[in-house]
């Protein structure tokens, strides 16, 4: 890093409590103590203004750390050094198709190393892990997230405990397993891993990315919105369409956004932040809809597993932020998201994991309502890569032409001519 | 002793049954503290720490499952 970075008591002020306000240092604590609500960190924006510029920004490294002033580590990056400022596409092919004239894909399906958005928020928590002193990090995850931090850990040598249900897919276990963490499978339902990951990250001196270092963790979300903002120019989008499953992605958004505005780095600030689920998983949607400010937990039965999450962590903060936003929310079937997933990829290129069938689909259908007008400058956040999950698509994409080893055949079977020679 | 914290969820059908106190009465070793709460008419959710051995924890933890109540982490779901 070419600028030494700020120290702690410059840069962050701490956490703090979303609900009841109190405050607390920048350890490693993610419920209050006193009304057990969720903690963020908190930034002296003040002291952070005068050096932020969008020149200080421009001149800093091509991955998420050119926003490290608004990262909650207090001294240099040290994990996933690479991660972040990925493409921000201008979609002109599914723009046309959707009716959109300013349409663009943020494309994380190419996030460094691990092909997932998951690469931005376990750089951050694993810097701050190691800044708090741990030696050993976990998670517990289906997908994504465990291989993040199974890559990560391996690069920055330390150890790792990944914790899957013993049922998982043969492929996504050896997507973690190839990295030699620690990989456990616990046997029961989901329930019953969710809960004992809780009781383990209680009581062993670990970094549980999503739980104890979760404050921090969330953080790295935000680098979606710094990016989109300077890669169109400094302005901020009229819509950005979020995929949600803890909905930790959606409020970070907000944030990140309300924050340039904040220290001035934009001008001007009216983003409406669209979420989006999947109909076989969406609490937070179907809250919405309702006109609810909270949202009543479902079992998940959708194709997007990597949006499965069933009692969201931040779906009460992400009904807000839509609100605050003055954003929209929906949901789509199974059929929409492949429909999604293959429109993607075959008017843009871009081979977008079921989440990114979730966005696809969503979009279409704010689009169809009326919600999002055609001259709107609209963003989809697409947030991991088609290869993980290529099951999804396989009755979709239809089959091969077969033909044998002759010129004569080929040029029949596709119509081409001078087979007659 | 332990501290455990969960999030405690009352369906329609249980938010008239008076289950923490029948689970204090049950498990008097084990310290119940509500510590925020949103109760409604038809639905409601509790955020609760117990205190005590942690195995007569888990057994009041099961107890209050076989009344219907669903129990979550403090966290709510941290398998991503």
């Amino acid at each position: 890093m070419a600028k030494p970075a700020p120290m702690d008591t410059d840069k962050i002020k701490g956490l703090v409590c979303r609900e009841c306000g109190k405050e607390y240092p920048a350890v490693s604590l993610h419920v209050c103590d006193m009304c057990f609500g969720p903690l963020e960190v908190q930034y002296n924006y003040k002291a952070i203004k005068p050096r932020l510029t969008r020149k200080a920004i421009e001149a800093g490294p091509k991955s998420l750390w050119r926003y490290v002033d608004l990262l909650p580590i207090a001294g240099d990056p040290t994990v996933g050094l690479d991660a972040g400022f990925t493409p921000l596409v201008r979609a002109k092919n599914l723009g046309d198709e959707l009716g959109l004239d300013k349409l663009y894909i943020k494309n994380d399906t190419v996030n460094h190393p691990t092909l997932s958005f998951k690469d931005r928020v376990v750089s951050v928590a694993l810097t701050r892990a190691r800044e708090l002193g741990y030696d050993t990090v976990a998670c517990a995850s289906t997908g994504n997230l465990a291989n993040s931090v199974a890559a990560h850990a391996a690069a920055a040598k330390m150890q790792c405990y990944v914790f899957i249900p013993h049922d998982l897919e043969a492929s996504k276990v050896l997507g973690n397993l190839v990295y030699r963490p620690n990989v456990v499978e616990v046997e029961g339902n989901y329930d019953d891993v969710n809960r004992l990951c809780s009781e383990i990250a209680g009581e062993h001196k670990w970094a549980f990315v999503n739980v104890n270092i979760r404050p921090y963790y969330a953080e790295g979300s935000k680098t979606l919105a710094y990016e989109v903002v300077e890669q169109l120019g400094w302005e901020a989008p009229d819509h950005i369409v979020v995929p949600m499953a803890s909905g930790s992605l959606l409020t970070k958004i907000w944030k990140g956004l309300n924050e340039f505005h904040k220290l001035g780095l934009i001008d001007r600030m009216a983003t409406k932040v669209d979420g989006a689920q999947a109909e076989g998983c969406a609490p937070i949607a179907t809250a919405h809809k309702l006109g609810r400010d909270f949202f009543k937990p479902v079992k998940p039965a959708t194709v997007a597993k990597s949006l499965a999450i069933g009692n969201p962590a931040d779906g009460y903060y992400a009904l807000k932020a839509t609100a605050e936003s003055g954003g929209a929310m929906d949901m789509v079937t199974d059929e929409e998201i492949i429909e999604g997933m293959t429109l993607l990829a075959q008017t843009e290129g871009i081979f977008a994991e079921t989440a990114g069938g979730v966005t696809i689909g969503v979009l279409k259908k704010l689009v169809k309502q009326g919600i999002i007008k055609r001259t709107e400058t609209t963003v989809a956040l697409i947030t991991g890569n088609g290869l993980k999950t290529q099951e999804a698509v396989m009755n979709a994409v239809g089959r091969p032409t077969r033909i044998s080893p002759s010129l004569v055949h080929f040029q029949k079977t596709f119509g081409l001519g001078n087979h007659e020679r | 002793m332990a501290h455990l914290r969960f999030h405690l969820r009352f369906p329609e059908d249980k938010i008239r049954e008076p289950v923490l106190c029948q689970i204090n009465r049950a498990f008097p070793k084990v310290d119940t503290n509500i510590r925020r709460a949103d109760v409604r008419e038809k639905t409601g959710w509790m955020d609760v720490e117990f205190s005590g051995d942690t195995a007569e924890i888990e057994r009041a933890i099961e107890g209050i499952r076989q009344k219907g109540v669903i129990v979550d982490p403090i966290e709510l779901n941290v398998v991503e």
